[in-house]
């Protein structure tokens, strides 16, 4: 069970990370990765509404979804779930915890229907976890990109110092380095297999 | 037929679910803003510098509504700023204190001369984690030009290898002084006339050495001065901008002419 969950977290983090290896939230990943305190802050924000997600989309699914013949209907389902209770969240943060809210308030409408949150919830019920796998996975994909973010973060201060050419300047040369950054992820592809044994 | 019926009456149940649940959140745990908060946000002018001590303008404007803190702190609105905010508030009005940034270092071309040729990262801060920069003094100014990029009034410029501040550009928001990794720029009243332009702390013939318009830490000026305001700490004349008078007389008496009038 343990050695199970591990697996799930290792992969999520690093095999398949959600920024660079499955190419999900790349808006966020090179929208706010300037500096390395709001790519951290955007990263912990990411990592609550995934597992605020999933703790309430896997119910919906299993619980009323199934039951009811609808699993079709998931994806519409869950957009709006996640959009509303990240407002929600929102609203109860400015209220309760006002120096929370003033870190990681702006990003949370950002994330509200972000395709890395929704994809994490739907590869949940596709690779047909439970609950508890559900959420350790949701933790591992929110890592993996906290991870990616601060790693590109500190590309890209380098970035900022670099002199490419006029025509590489600004967003072309951070798309290269983002596919480098990618391309060095494909590197984690053997490793669980090479822990666990497979 | 009726998968289509059950799916609309399900997906619609749980929208308006939500929509309930957020109507019922945004009364319950809704926040109350001062609208003198606002009204203070758009006299401010939005530089966001921090030059009041607080968080941006928005911070700024919430800690005056809320707090009662001073109308004067922000520098770059100046007296009109000033003025708005206090009709607002409804209290006196105060004057802005005006302030200026103060660079402390002038060993230009003529005074001191490069250690190395560096033609690495174009940024002081880049530079100065090479053996603390190009120049022979590890503590002056290295003239890439920091101070010169996040400067919003365009105030600053490099001249023979060092930044000057244009006084009447310079709106004492102290952004160079924060980004300076020499930590040679302070942020002075305007109404201040002398001031010592060496920051370095080593010995007289040490600093003789490296720059000839180096601070040798003599104590002429300490001794000279009939306000008592300068003494001279770590090899280096420092002024006690409280006590000094702005007479000018160490000004006359400093031997390398690093007291300057401004």
């Amino acid at each position: 069970m343990m050695k199970s969950l591990i697996i799930i977290l290792m992969t999520s983090v690093l095999v398949n990370n959600y920024v660079l290896s499955r190419f999900l939230g790349i808006c966020p990943f090179l929208g706010v990765s300037k500096k390395l305190n709001q790519a951290a802050g955007m990263g912990a924000a990411v990592i609550f509404v995934m597992m605020l997600a999933t703790a309430v989309t896997w119910p919906i699914h299993n619980y009323i979804l199934v039951s009811g013949g609808l699993e079709y209907m998931r994806t519409i389902v869950f957009i709006l779930v996640i959009a509303s209770l990240v407002q929600l969240v929102e609203i109860i943060l400015k209220k309760y915890m006002p120096a929370l809210h003033a870190s990681l308030g702006i990003y949370l409408p950002l994330i509200t229907t972000n395709c890395a949150v929704l994809g994490v919830t739907l590869n949940n019920i596709n690779d047909s976890y439970n609950f508890i796998e559900s959420m350790v996975n949701s933790l591992g994909c929110g890592l993996g990109f906290l991870l990616a973010m601060v790693l590109f973060a500190g590309v890209r201060s380098r970035l900022e110092s670099a002199n490419p050419p006029e025509a590489f300047k600004g967003l072309p040369i951070t798309l290269v380095a983002a596919s480098i950054v990618a391309l060095s992820f494909t590197g984690f592809s053997g490793l669980v297999e090479g822990l666990f044994g497979g | 037929m009726d998968a289509i019926i059950t799916a609309v009456i399900v997906v619609c149940s749980i929208g308006i679910l939500c929509a309930v649940m957020l109507v019922v959140a945004a009364k319950f745990f809704a926040v109350e803003e001062d609208e003198r908060a606002k009204q203070i946000r758009e006299c401010l002018p939005g530089a966001n510098c921090g030059a009041c001590g607080y968080a941006g303008c928005d911070g700024y404007a919430k800690a005056l509504a809320e707090d009662g803190v001073k109308t004067n702190l922000c520098i770059p609105g100046g007296d009109g700023t000033a003025k708005n905010i206090s009709e607002i508030l409804g209290v006196e009005f105060e004057d802005v204190i005006e302030k200026v940034a103060v660079i402390h270092c002038h060993g230009d071309c003529e005074h001191t001369s490069n250690k190395m040729d560096y033609i690495g990262i174009q940024s002081c801060e880049a530079a100065k984690t090479l053996y603390g920069g190009k120049g022979k003094c590890s503590y002056g100014c290295i003239g890439l030009g920091d101070c010169v990029k996040v400067c919003t009034n365009d105030a600053i410029c490099i001249k023979n290898g060092i930044a000057h501040i244009d006084t009447r550009k310079c709106g004492g928001c102290g952004l160079c002084a924060k980004t300076c990794p020499q930590k040679l720029i302070s942020v002075e009243n305007a109404t201040e006339k002398v001031a010592v332009l060496c920051s370095n702390k080593e010995k007289g013939a040490v600093v003789r050495k490296k720059c000839t318009a180096g601070c040798i830490g003599c104590k002429k000026c300490e001794k000279n001065c009939p306000a008592g305001a300068i003494t001279v700490v770590d090899n280096l004349a420092h002024i006690d901008y409280e006590k000094c008078t702005s007479c000018g007389e160490c000004v006359k008496n400093c031997p390398v002419g690093c007291i300057v009038e401004l």
